[in-house]
Protein backbone atom coordinates (compact mmCIF):
# COMPACT_ATOMS: atom_id res chain seq x y z
CA UNK A 1 0.00 0.00 0.00
CA UNK A 2 1.48 3.44 -1.13
CA UNK A 3 1.96 6.21 1.01
CA UNK A 4 -1.23 8.19 -0.86
CA UNK A 5 -3.76 4.87 -0.64
CA UNK A 6 -2.75 5.16 3.07
CA UNK A 7 -3.55 8.84 3.80
CA UNK A 8 -6.99 8.17 1.49
CA UNK A 9 -7.88 5.28 3.79
CA UNK A 10 -7.39 7.37 6.84
CA UNK A 11 -9.23 10.19 5.04
CA UNK A 12 -12.10 8.12 4.56
CA UNK A 13 -12.24 6.69 7.84
CA UNK A 14 -12.11 10.03 8.91
CA UNK A 15 -15.22 10.93 7.22
CA UNK A 16 -16.50 7.77 8.25
CA UNK A 17 -16.39 8.85 11.54
CA UNK A 18 -18.32 12.52 11.00
CA UNK A 19 -20.86 10.75 9.46
CA UNK A 20 -21.57 8.63 13.09
CA UNK A 21 -20.82 11.79 15.11
CA UNK A 22 -23.11 14.16 13.06
CA UNK A 23 -25.76 11.68 13.33
CA UNK A 24 -25.49 11.40 16.99
CA UNK A 25 -25.44 15.11 17.31
CA UNK A 26 -28.97 15.27 15.43
CA UNK A 27 -30.66 13.55 18.42
CA UNK A 28 -30.75 16.74 20.40
CA UNK A 29 -32.64 19.80 18.79
CA UNK A 30 -29.43 22.13 20.14
CA UNK A 31 -27.08 20.22 18.91
CA UNK A 32 -28.76 18.89 15.48
CA UNK A 33 -27.83 21.87 13.22
CA UNK A 34 -23.81 21.42 13.98
CA UNK A 35 -24.57 17.40 13.70
CA UNK A 36 -25.66 17.92 10.36
CA UNK A 37 -23.06 20.22 8.94
CA UNK A 38 -20.07 18.07 10.54
CA UNK A 39 -21.97 15.48 8.67
CA UNK A 40 -21.85 17.66 5.55
CA UNK A 41 -18.13 18.67 6.01
CA UNK A 42 -16.67 14.89 6.09
CA UNK A 43 -18.98 15.08 2.96
CA UNK A 44 -17.31 17.57 1.22
CA UNK A 45 -14.07 15.93 2.16
CA UNK A 46 -15.05 12.36 1.21
CA UNK A 47 -16.01 13.42 -2.19
CA UNK A 48 -12.81 15.74 -3.27
CA UNK A 49 -11.05 12.91 -1.60
CA UNK A 50 -12.39 10.40 -4.22
CA UNK A 51 -11.81 13.25 -7.08
CA UNK A 52 -8.24 12.94 -6.04
CA UNK A 53 -8.04 9.24 -6.14
CA UNK A 54 -9.62 9.21 -10.32
CA UNK A 55 -7.66 12.06 -11.02
CA UNK A 56 -4.37 10.06 -10.00
CA UNK A 57 -5.47 6.61 -11.15
CA UNK A 58 -6.04 8.14 -14.70
CA UNK A 59 -8.08 5.51 -16.31
CA UNK A 60 -11.18 7.09 -16.49
CA UNK A 61 -11.21 8.33 -20.28
CA UNK A 62 -12.15 11.61 -20.56
CA UNK A 63 -15.57 11.01 -21.95
CA UNK A 64 -16.65 9.49 -18.77
CA UNK A 65 -15.25 12.52 -16.39
CA UNK A 66 -17.12 14.89 -18.39
CA UNK A 67 -20.50 12.61 -18.65
CA UNK A 68 -19.84 12.83 -14.68
CA UNK A 69 -19.15 16.45 -14.00
CA UNK A 70 -21.80 17.37 -16.36
CA UNK A 71 -24.35 14.91 -14.65
CA UNK A 72 -23.02 15.60 -10.65
CA UNK A 73 -23.02 19.26 -11.49
CA UNK A 74 -26.69 19.74 -13.03
CA UNK A 75 -27.83 17.22 -10.16
CA UNK A 76 -26.18 19.39 -7.28
CA UNK A 77 -27.82 22.57 -8.57
CA UNK A 78 -30.81 20.82 -9.19
CA UNK A 79 -30.94 19.78 -5.34
CA UNK A 80 -29.75 23.20 -3.95
CA UNK A 81 -32.29 24.94 -5.87
CA UNK A 82 -35.44 22.59 -4.93
CA UNK A 83 -33.92 22.62 -1.18
CA UNK A 84 -33.86 26.50 -1.19
CA UNK A 85 -37.45 26.99 -3.01
CA UNK A 86 -39.17 23.86 -1.21
CA UNK A 87 -42.05 25.69 1.05
CA UNK A 88 -41.65 24.28 4.64
CA UNK A 89 -44.74 22.09 4.88
CA UNK A 90 -43.59 20.07 1.30
CA UNK A 91 -39.87 19.54 2.83
CA UNK A 92 -40.51 15.30 3.52
CA UNK A 93 -42.06 14.96 -0.10
CA UNK A 94 -38.60 16.45 -1.47
CA UNK A 95 -36.70 14.66 1.22
CA UNK A 96 -38.77 11.42 -0.95
CA UNK A 97 -37.75 12.69 -3.63
CA UNK A 98 -33.47 12.55 -2.98
CA UNK A 99 -34.29 9.37 -1.34
CA UNK A 100 -35.87 7.96 -4.76
CA UNK A 101 -32.49 9.54 -7.05
CA UNK A 102 -30.14 8.18 -4.59
CA UNK A 103 -31.87 5.00 -4.42
CA UNK A 104 -31.90 4.90 -8.32
CA UNK A 105 -27.88 5.86 -8.95
CA UNK A 106 -27.26 3.33 -6.31
CA UNK A 107 -28.80 0.51 -8.63
CA UNK A 108 -27.81 2.30 -11.58
CA UNK A 109 -23.93 1.44 -9.95
CA UNK A 110 -24.49 -2.23 -10.54
CA UNK A 111 -25.99 -1.86 -13.34
CA UNK A 112 -22.95 -0.19 -15.00
CA UNK A 113 -19.75 -1.86 -12.83
CA UNK A 114 -19.18 -4.76 -15.55
CA UNK A 115 -20.00 -8.08 -13.10
CA UNK A 116 -16.78 -10.41 -11.92
CA UNK A 117 -17.17 -13.33 -9.69
CA UNK A 118 -20.14 -14.14 -7.54
CA UNK A 119 -19.64 -12.13 -4.83
CA UNK A 120 -20.47 -8.72 -7.30
CA UNK A 121 -22.80 -10.64 -8.81
CA UNK A 122 -24.93 -11.41 -4.83
CA UNK A 123 -24.31 -7.75 -3.74
CA UNK A 124 -25.24 -6.32 -7.44
CA UNK A 125 -28.45 -7.98 -7.50
CA UNK A 126 -29.06 -7.28 -3.96
CA UNK A 127 -28.29 -3.00 -5.29
CA UNK A 128 -30.68 -3.06 -8.34
CA UNK A 129 -33.29 -4.96 -6.10
CA UNK A 130 -33.72 -2.27 -3.11
CA UNK A 131 -31.98 0.49 -5.05
CA UNK A 132 -34.89 0.08 -8.10
CA UNK A 133 -37.74 -0.70 -5.01
CA UNK A 134 -36.75 2.21 -3.15
CA UNK A 135 -36.83 4.36 -6.47
CA UNK A 136 -39.93 4.21 -7.74
CA UNK A 137 -41.73 3.49 -4.30
CA UNK A 138 -39.65 6.83 -3.23
CA UNK A 139 -41.42 8.72 -6.40
CA UNK A 140 -44.63 7.06 -5.45
CA UNK A 141 -44.51 8.60 -1.94
CA UNK A 142 -43.39 11.88 -2.85
CA UNK A 143 -46.81 11.85 -5.16
CA UNK A 144 -48.94 10.99 -2.90
CA UNK A 145 -47.35 13.57 -0.34
CA UNK A 146 -47.65 16.53 -3.20
CA UNK A 147 -50.81 15.60 -4.36
CA UNK A 148 -50.02 14.39 -7.41
CA UNK A 149 -51.28 10.88 -6.51
CA UNK A 150 -54.27 10.56 -4.47
CA UNK A 151 -53.37 10.62 -0.85
CA UNK A 152 -55.94 7.89 -0.11
CA UNK A 153 -55.21 4.00 -0.51
CA UNK A 154 -55.02 2.50 -3.57
CA UNK A 155 -55.85 -0.69 -4.05
CA UNK A 156 -54.50 -2.03 -7.37
CA UNK A 157 -57.23 -4.86 -8.36
CA UNK A 158 -54.76 -8.41 -7.96
CA UNK A 159 -52.08 -5.83 -6.46
CA UNK A 160 -50.99 -8.38 -4.57
CA UNK A 161 -51.24 -11.50 -7.05
CA UNK A 162 -48.88 -9.49 -9.47
CA UNK A 163 -46.46 -8.35 -6.66
CA UNK A 164 -45.50 -11.73 -5.61
CA UNK A 165 -45.35 -12.32 -9.22
CA UNK A 166 -42.67 -9.93 -9.53
CA UNK A 167 -41.13 -11.07 -6.71
CA UNK A 168 -40.83 -14.73 -7.85
CA UNK A 169 -39.79 -13.45 -11.38
CA UNK A 170 -37.06 -11.32 -9.59
CA UNK A 171 -35.78 -14.13 -7.40
CA UNK A 172 -35.59 -16.93 -10.52
CA UNK A 173 -33.59 -13.80 -12.68
CA UNK A 174 -31.16 -13.28 -9.33
CA UNK A 175 -30.53 -16.91 -9.38
CA UNK A 176 -29.77 -17.08 -13.00
CA UNK A 177 -27.31 -14.13 -12.55
CA UNK A 178 -25.72 -15.65 -9.65
CA UNK A 179 -25.66 -19.24 -10.45
CA UNK A 180 -25.43 -19.59 -13.74
CA UNK A 181 -23.70 -16.20 -15.02
CA UNK A 182 -26.75 -14.80 -16.96
CA UNK A 183 -26.39 -12.01 -19.32
CA UNK A 184 -26.32 -8.52 -17.58
CA UNK A 185 -29.52 -8.18 -19.31
CA UNK A 186 -30.85 -10.21 -16.32
CA UNK A 187 -30.01 -7.40 -14.08
CA UNK A 188 -31.86 -5.16 -16.32
CA UNK A 189 -35.46 -7.90 -15.78
CA UNK A 190 -34.63 -7.73 -12.20
CA UNK A 191 -34.58 -3.91 -12.10
CA UNK A 192 -38.22 -4.09 -14.16
CA UNK A 193 -39.47 -6.29 -11.30
CA UNK A 194 -38.19 -4.02 -8.77
CA UNK A 195 -39.94 -1.16 -10.12
CA UNK A 196 -43.03 -2.54 -10.84
CA UNK A 197 -43.24 -4.33 -6.97
CA UNK A 198 -42.07 -1.02 -5.47
CA UNK A 199 -45.18 0.87 -7.13
CA UNK A 200 -47.14 -1.95 -6.41
CA UNK A 201 -46.11 -2.01 -2.30
CA UNK A 202 -46.73 2.29 -2.06
CA UNK A 203 -49.46 2.90 -3.58
CA UNK A 204 -52.22 1.13 -1.27
CA UNK A 205 -50.43 2.66 1.71
CA UNK A 206 -52.10 5.88 3.07
CA UNK A 207 -50.94 9.26 2.55
CA UNK A 208 -50.85 9.74 6.54
CA UNK A 209 -48.60 6.72 6.71
CA UNK A 210 -45.81 8.64 4.34
CA UNK A 211 -43.82 9.59 6.45
CA UNK A 212 -43.04 6.22 7.88
CA UNK A 213 -43.03 4.46 4.78
CA UNK A 214 -40.26 7.45 3.19
CA UNK A 215 -38.06 6.45 6.25
CA UNK A 216 -38.40 2.82 5.74
CA UNK A 217 -37.40 3.50 2.11
CA UNK A 218 -35.06 5.65 3.20
CA UNK A 219 -32.87 2.71 5.48
CA UNK A 220 -33.65 0.66 2.41
CA UNK A 221 -31.65 2.77 0.26
CA UNK A 222 -28.89 3.01 2.62
CA UNK A 223 -28.52 -0.65 2.28
CA UNK A 224 -28.55 -0.35 -1.44
CA UNK A 225 -25.64 2.12 -1.12
CA UNK A 226 -23.58 -0.31 1.18
CA UNK A 227 -24.39 -3.25 -1.40
CA UNK A 228 -23.17 -0.92 -3.79
CA UNK A 229 -20.12 -0.17 -1.77
CA UNK A 230 -19.56 -3.80 -1.97
CA UNK A 231 -19.82 -3.68 -5.57
CA UNK A 232 -16.94 -1.25 -5.79
CA UNK A 233 -15.19 -2.65 -2.56
CA UNK A 234 -15.67 0.93 -1.42
CA UNK A 235 -15.48 1.07 2.12
CA UNK A 236 -17.23 4.79 2.74
CA UNK A 237 -20.03 3.61 0.57
CA UNK A 238 -20.50 0.43 2.93
CA UNK A 239 -20.02 2.10 6.20
CA UNK A 240 -22.23 5.26 5.59
CA UNK A 241 -24.63 2.45 3.32
CA UNK A 242 -25.06 0.33 7.05
CA UNK A 243 -24.91 3.08 8.98
CA UNK A 244 -28.47 4.95 7.70
CA UNK A 245 -29.60 1.46 6.82
CA UNK A 246 -29.73 0.47 10.22
CA UNK A 247 -29.89 4.10 11.70
CA UNK A 248 -33.26 4.49 9.51
CA UNK A 249 -34.54 1.05 10.29
CA UNK A 250 -34.65 2.29 14.38
CA UNK A 251 -36.02 5.74 13.43
CA UNK A 252 -38.96 4.09 11.25
CA UNK A 253 -40.02 2.40 14.42
CA UNK A 254 -39.68 5.29 16.51
CA UNK A 255 -41.91 7.31 13.89
CA UNK A 256 -44.17 4.08 14.16
CA UNK A 257 -44.68 4.11 17.53
CA UNK A 258 -45.21 7.92 17.96
CA UNK A 259 -48.45 7.07 15.48
CA UNK A 260 -49.01 4.38 17.75
CA UNK A 261 -49.30 2.54 14.10
CA UNK A 262 -46.89 -1.07 13.71
CA UNK A 263 -44.70 -1.17 10.40
CA UNK A 264 -46.83 -4.13 9.54
CA UNK A 265 -50.00 -2.78 9.43
CA UNK A 266 -48.29 0.25 7.79
CA UNK A 267 -46.38 -1.62 4.88
CA UNK A 268 -49.75 -3.91 4.61
CA UNK A 269 -51.75 -0.86 3.45
CA UNK A 270 -55.41 0.39 3.03
CA UNK A 271 -55.46 2.41 6.54
CA UNK A 272 -57.19 5.98 6.52
CA UNK A 273 -59.08 8.19 3.77
CA UNK A 274 -57.89 10.57 1.20
CA UNK A 275 -56.15 13.30 2.93
CA UNK A 276 -56.43 17.34 1.96
CA UNK A 277 -52.34 17.68 1.68
CA UNK A 278 -52.21 20.12 -0.92
CA UNK B 1 -14.47 -16.13 1.10
CA UNK B 2 -11.71 -13.73 0.28
CA UNK B 3 -9.95 -11.97 3.13
CA UNK B 4 -11.17 -9.29 1.46
CA UNK B 5 -14.68 -9.31 1.60
CA UNK B 6 -14.17 -10.97 4.97
CA UNK B 7 -12.94 -7.46 6.10
CA UNK B 8 -16.27 -5.40 3.83
CA UNK B 9 -18.41 -7.87 5.58
CA UNK B 10 -17.05 -7.23 9.27
CA UNK B 11 -17.11 -3.33 8.28
CA UNK B 12 -20.58 -3.45 7.19
CA UNK B 13 -22.12 -5.50 10.26
CA UNK B 14 -20.72 -2.82 12.63
CA UNK B 15 -21.99 0.04 10.77
CA UNK B 16 -25.18 -1.47 11.63
CA UNK B 17 -24.99 -2.29 14.44
CA UNK B 18 -22.93 1.60 14.94
CA UNK B 19 -26.26 2.76 13.47
CA UNK B 20 -28.67 0.98 15.75
CA UNK B 21 -27.19 2.30 18.58
CA UNK B 22 -26.62 5.86 17.34
CA UNK B 23 -30.36 6.70 17.32
CA UNK B 24 -31.14 6.98 20.77
CA UNK B 25 -34.47 8.54 22.15
CA UNK B 26 -34.97 11.41 19.60
CA UNK B 27 -37.80 13.90 20.26
CA UNK B 28 -40.88 13.59 17.65
CA UNK B 29 -39.96 17.13 16.54
CA UNK B 30 -36.63 15.87 15.06
CA UNK B 31 -37.99 12.56 13.68
CA UNK B 32 -38.33 14.49 10.03
CA UNK B 33 -34.53 16.33 10.10
CA UNK B 34 -33.02 13.00 11.34
CA UNK B 35 -34.53 11.07 8.18
CA UNK B 36 -33.29 14.03 6.27
CA UNK B 37 -30.04 14.28 7.87
CA UNK B 38 -30.04 10.13 7.46
CA UNK B 39 -30.90 10.84 3.30
CA UNK B 40 -28.20 13.47 3.23
CA UNK B 41 -25.51 10.54 4.44
CA UNK B 42 -26.50 7.91 2.38
CA UNK B 43 -25.63 10.37 -0.86
CA UNK B 44 -22.42 9.05 -0.41
CA UNK B 45 -23.32 6.90 -3.39
CA UNK B 46 -22.43 10.08 -5.33
CA UNK B 47 -18.77 8.65 -4.12
CA UNK B 48 -19.66 5.38 -5.84
CA UNK B 49 -20.49 6.92 -8.87
CA UNK B 50 -17.44 8.82 -9.60
CA UNK B 51 -15.37 5.45 -8.09
CA UNK B 52 -17.84 3.72 -11.10
CA UNK B 53 -16.68 6.66 -13.92
CA UNK B 54 -13.15 4.50 -14.02
CA UNK B 55 -14.50 1.50 -15.15
CA UNK B 56 -17.19 2.47 -17.89
CA UNK B 57 -16.12 2.67 -21.70
CA UNK B 58 -19.08 2.43 -23.88
CA UNK B 59 -21.73 5.28 -24.94
CA UNK B 60 -24.50 3.65 -22.88
CA UNK B 61 -21.64 3.74 -19.82
CA UNK B 62 -21.64 7.13 -20.32
CA UNK B 63 -25.32 7.94 -20.15
CA UNK B 64 -25.85 5.64 -17.36
CA UNK B 65 -23.00 7.38 -15.35
CA UNK B 66 -24.29 11.05 -16.41
CA UNK B 67 -28.10 9.96 -14.73
CA UNK B 68 -26.56 8.07 -11.37
CA UNK B 69 -24.24 10.96 -11.23
CA UNK B 70 -27.29 13.66 -11.57
CA UNK B 71 -29.27 11.61 -8.62
CA UNK B 72 -26.67 10.77 -6.37
CA UNK B 73 -25.18 14.76 -6.59
CA UNK B 74 -28.92 15.71 -6.37
CA UNK B 75 -29.47 13.59 -3.47
CA UNK B 76 -26.10 14.79 -1.67
CA UNK B 77 -26.12 18.40 -2.13
CA UNK B 78 -30.28 18.94 -1.93
CA UNK B 79 -29.92 16.60 1.13
CA UNK B 80 -27.87 18.57 3.16
CA UNK B 81 -29.48 21.83 2.08
CA UNK B 82 -32.87 21.17 3.01
CA UNK B 83 -31.82 19.18 6.36
CA UNK B 84 -30.04 22.48 7.27
CA UNK B 85 -33.59 24.69 6.06
CA UNK B 86 -35.40 22.34 8.39
CA UNK B 87 -33.00 22.44 11.39
CA UNK B 88 -32.65 26.35 10.98
CA UNK B 89 -36.05 26.50 12.26
CA UNK B 90 -35.05 24.97 15.88
CA UNK B 91 -33.16 27.93 16.02
CA UNK B 92 -35.78 30.70 16.95
CA UNK B 93 -37.79 28.34 19.79
CA UNK B 94 -36.93 28.44 23.42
Amino acid sequence: MSAVDTVVHLVYLACATSFVLGLHLMNAPATARRGNRISAAGMAVAIATTAVVLARDGSARSDAVAALVAGAGAGAVAGLIAARRVRMTAMPQLVSLFNAVGGGAAALIALGEPAGGTRAAVTGVLDVLIGAVTFSGSLVASGKLAGRIPGGPIVVPVGRAITALTGVAAVALAVLVVGFDAPSAALYGIAGCALAAGVLLTLPIGGADMPVVISLLNACTGTAVAMAGFVLESTPLIIAGGLVGAAGAILTKLMADAMNRSIGSIIAGGYGTSDAVA
Amino acid sequence: MSPLLMADLTVFVLALLVGFEVISKVPATLHTPLMSGANAIHGVVVVGVMLLAADVVTTGGYALLFVAAFGAAMNVAGGYAVTDRMLAMFRSRP
